[in-house]
C-alpha cells in the first residue's frame, strides 16, 4: 500500500483524522520554504503537499498566486523540487506529495519526472490539471516508480468519472469541495459530502481528501467526519506571508487541534 | 488519438494528430462535455444552421466581399494579383463575430444566462459584449491590464455595450492572463456561465467548435474565388495568433493540394530577439490553457511573455489544428516584425483606401513579401480579419500623427 494511503487509513482507523497542508516550494526562498514545510510536518500534518510554481495556475487563488508568482519571480528552478523534496524527507517521515500543473512534469520528462521524484524520496503528484483521460503517460511512470498519483473528483463530475478517478488514483482522490478555485472560503459546500459518496460508491476503500476552502479547525474535523483527510492551503500560505514560519506553526497546530494527535 | 484521415477537412478533435486535448481541471469536464454534446447536436440540426445564416445574413452583414488589390499588389509584384476577403466589413469590424454568434446560440440552447470571455485586441470582447446585448446575457470580459490601456477605446465600446470589463493585473497582464482569468470565473461559475473562448485554442471542443463557426470565411471566399474570377488563389494568406481568423479561411482549402497556405504570425522586434509572439516557428511542445500544442516556454515549461505591437496576435500559444497542419507541412507559418506590420498598414490605407488591424497587417507584410517571390500569374488571397479603427491610438503614435508631431 501506498505511504500515504497508510498514513490516512492508519490515522482513520484509530479514530483521528487526517490534516493534508500545502506549502509552495521557492517561497519566500527554497531554504525557507523547507523549513516552512518541516515545521507544517512536525505541528499537526499528516501528509505535505509541495506545490511547483508555474505561470499559469488556472486553480489558483490570488493567496498562493502571488506566493508562487514571487517563487517564479525569485529564480525559482523546476529541480529544485526534488532538492526541497529530498531535503523534508530527510528532516520528517511524512509522506511528500508534489503538486504540479502538467506542463513543467512534459517538459521535464514524465518518465523522467518519476524517477528524479522517487529518488528524492517523494511519494507521488496531485495533477490539477490533469486528468485521467490524459494521464497515459504518468499512469505509466508512476507504476515503474510506484508512486502516488492523485486525480480530482469534482461537484460536478459524472459517477462514471468518479469511478475512472477513484480506480486510477493511489494515496487518495483529492475531492473538490466546491465549484472554485483554491481560497479560504468560511462555509464549506455540502457539494464536497456528495463527492465523497461518489468515491465511496465507486471504492469503498478508496480513501479520500477535501480541499478548497478549508480554513478552520471546525472545518478540518467537519471533513475528516465524512471522509479520511482535509486540504490545506492558502489559509497556511497566508498565515506564512503575514507573519512567517512561528505564524504558519501555530496555524497548523490550530486548524489540526480537534483532531487527535 | 486518432490517425490523420485522407481528407484533411474532416479532422475534428479531441486530437489534431498529438495536438489537442483537455488539459483542464476536472470541475470543467462536465462543462466541456455538455458543450461538446449540445454542439454536435447543433450541428447536425439544420434549424440551427439555418438561425445562424440568417444571423449573419441581416446582423453580420454576410456574405463578406472580396476586393481585389491591385495598386497595393503591384507595390511587390505587379504580375501577382492579391485578394482581399472583407472580414473587416462584418458587424463589429472583424471575423470575430463568426464565433461569437454562433457560441451565443449555444449558450442559449445550453440554457445558460451568462457569458464570459477574454480579450486581446479587444475584438473579441466587443463581439462578445455585442452578442450578449442582441441575446439579452450577461456578459464579463477579461482583458489584461496592458491591453486595456493600449485598446481603451474597445474597453469604452464593450461598457457601452452594457458588458463589465475586467482588467486582469495577474501575470504579464496581458491575453493569457486573461484567459487565466476567464478560466477561474468558469471554474467557480460553471453552472449559469459559458466561457466564450475566441479562438481555436482551449480544450476540446472549443477548437473545432470555433474553427467551424469561422469555416464560413474560407467557405465563401473559396466560391467567390470560382464564380467572381474563375480560378483559386495560388495562396492563401492569414495573421496567426491563437488562429481563429487564420483557420477559418485556410479550412475550405485544405483539401486544395494547390493551394498554398501560409500563415503569419507576430515576430515583434524581431525573430532575432526574444521580444516575438512567434508560437509555430519558435515554441515547443507543451500544454497552455488546456489544450496540448506549440507554446513559447522556457527549459522548466514556464510560458514565457510574447510581445507584439498587435494585442491580438500577443499570446505564446497556438491553436492545435495550426500545430498539427505545421508538423503535416500542409501550412508554412513565418514571422513578421511589428516593423513591417505597420509599414503593410500604412502601405493598404494609402494604396486602396483600406486601414487594416495591427494583427491583419501582419498577413499583409507577409503576403507582400511572397508576391515577390511567386511565379508571375500567381494570386494570394488575404484574409482581412479586422479594420484598424481601434489601432488608432497606436498607429497615430507610432507614425507621429498627432497634433503636434510634424
Amino acid at each position: 500500500m501506498s505511504k500515504t494511503a497508510q498514513v490516512l487509513k492508519d490515522r482513520k482507523v484509530a479514530g483521528k483524522g487526517s490534516l493534508v497542508g500545502y506549502f509552495p516550494i521557492g517561497y519566500p526562498s527554497l531554504a525557507e520554504s523547507i523549513d516552512a514545510a518541516v515545521a507544517m510536518c512536525e505541528n499537526g500534518v499528516d501528509v505535505l503537499e509541495l506545490g511547483v510554481p508555474y505561470s499559469d495556475p488556472v486553480m489558483d487563488g490570488p493567496v498562493i498566486q502571488e506566493a508562487t508568482l514571487h517563487a517564479l519571480e525569485h529564480g525559482f528552478k523546476l529541480k529544485q523540487v526534488f532538492e526541497a523534496v529530498k531535503a523534508v524527507t530527510s528532516r520528517v517521515k511524512t509522506p511528500v506529495l508534489v503538486m504540479t500543473y502538467w506542463n513543467p512534469v512534459i517538459q521535464y520528462g514524465v518518465e523522467r519526472f518519476a524517477q528524479d521524484l522517487s529518488e528524492a524520496g517523494g511519494a507521488g503528484l496531485i495533477t490539477p490539471d490533469l486528468i485521467p483521460d490524459e494521464a497515459g503517460d504518468w499512469l505509466a511512470a508512476s507504476d515503474k516508480y510506484d508512486l502516488d498519483r492523485v486525480f480530482l473528483s469534482a461537484p460536478t463530475s459524472t459517477q462514471e468519472r468518479a469511478q475512472v478517478s477513484s480506480d486510477l488514483s493511489r494515496g487518495f482522490v483529492y475531492a473538490v469541495s466546491t465549484m472554485g478555485i483554491t481560497g479560504a472560503r468560511e462555509e464549506l459546500d455540502s457539494l464536497a459530502r456528495k463527492v465523497v459518496a461518489g468515491v465511496r460508491e465507486a471504492d469503498a476503500n478508496q480513501n479520500t481528501c477535501v480541499g478548497i476552502g478549508i480554513s478552520t479547525a471546525e472545518q478540518v474535523a467537519e471533513v475528516n467526519q465524512y471522509s479520511d483527510g482535509a486540504i490545506v492551503g492558502s489559509a497556511f500560505v497566508r498565515a506564512y506571508a503575514e507573519g512567517g514560519v512561528e505564524a504558519l506553526k501555530v496555524k497548523v497546530t490550530e486548524l489540526a487541534s480537534l483532531l487527535e494527535r | 488519438m486518432t490517425s490523420s484521415p485522407t481528407n484533411l477537412r474532416e479532422q475534428d478533435g479531441p486530437y489534431f494528430g498529438e495536438f489537442g486535448g483537455r488539459f483542464v481541471p476536472e470541475s470543467l469536464i462536465a462543462a466541456l462535455d455538455q458543450l461538446a454534446e449540445t454542439y454536435e447536436i447543433a450541428k447536425h440540426d439544420p434549424e440551427f444552421a439555418l438561425e445562424l445564416a440568417e444571423l449573419h445574413r441581416s446582423y453580420t452583414g454576410r456574405p463578406s466581399i472580396i476586393t481585389e488589390a491591385k495598386q497595393f499588389a503591384a507595390t511587390a509584384n505587379d504580375q501577382v494579383r492579391i485578394f482581399l476577403k472583407r472580414e473587416d466589413l462584418n458587424h463589429t469590424g472583424s471575423h470575430k463575430i463568426n464565433n461569437v454568434l454562433g457560441q451565443a446560440l449555444i449558450t442559449k440552447r445550453m440554457g445558460k444566462t451568462r457569458i464570459i470571455a477574454e480579450t486581446g485586441a479587444g475584438q473579441h470582447g466587443v463581439a462578445s459584449a455585442t452578442a450578449a446585448a442582441l441575446f439579452g446575457l450577461d456578459c464579463v470580459v477579461y482583458m489584461g491590464e496592458v491591453d486595456t490601456e493600449r485598446q481603451a477605446l474597445n474597453v469604452a465600446r464593450m461598457r457601452l455595450l452594457g458588458a463589465e470589463v475586467v482588467p486582469v493585473k495577474t501575470g504579464s497582464r496581458t491575453l493569457k492572463d486573461a484567459i487565466n482569468e476567464a478560466l477561474r470565473d468558469w471554474v467557480a461559475n460553471v453552472d449559469t456561465t459559458h466561457y466564450l473562448l475566441g479562438t481555436v485554442a482551449g480544450p476540446h471542443p472549443f477548437p473545432t467548435m470555433v474553427r467551424d463557426f469561422h469555416s464560413v470565411i474560407g467557405n465563401e471566399a473559396r466560391q467567390q474565388m470560382l464564380d467572381e474570377f474563375g480560378f483559386l488563389p495560388t495562396v492563401v494568406a492569414a495573421c496567426v495568433g491563437g488562429g481563429s481568423n487564420a483557420i477559418g479561411i485556410f479550412h475550405a482549402f485544405l483539401d486544395d493540394k494547390d493551394v498554398d497556405l501560409y500563415g503569419f504570425e507576430a515576430a515583434g522586434d524581431g525573430l532575432d530577439t526574444p521580444r516575438h509572439a512567434a508560437t509555430l516557428t519558435y515554441g515547443k511542445l507543451g500544454v497552455l490553457h488546456g489544450a496540448k500544442s506549440y507554446m513559447l516556454q522556457d527549459e522548466d515549461g514556464q510560458t514565457m511573455d510574447s510581445h507584439s505591437i498587435s494585442a491580438g496576435l500577443d499570446y505564446p500559444g497556438v491553436g492545435p489544428e495550426h500545430a498539427w497542419l505545421k508538423d503535416l507541412g500542409r501550412a508554412k507559418y513565418r514571422g513578421i516584425s511589428d516593423a513591417e506590420a505597420m509599414d503593410a498598414m500604412l502601405l493598404l490605407a494609402r494604396t486602396e483606401g483600406i486601414i487594416p488591424a495591427i494583427e491583419t497587417s501582419h498577413a499583409l507584410a507577409g503576403a507582400l513579401k511572397l508576391a515577390k517571390e511567386l511565379p508571375d500569374g500567381s494570386s494570394i488571397l488575404i484574409n482581412l480579419s479586422g479594420r484598424g479603427d481601434k489601432d488608432m491610438e497606436t498607429a497615430a503614435k507610432y507614425f507621429g500623427f498627432l497634433p503636434g508631431d510634424n
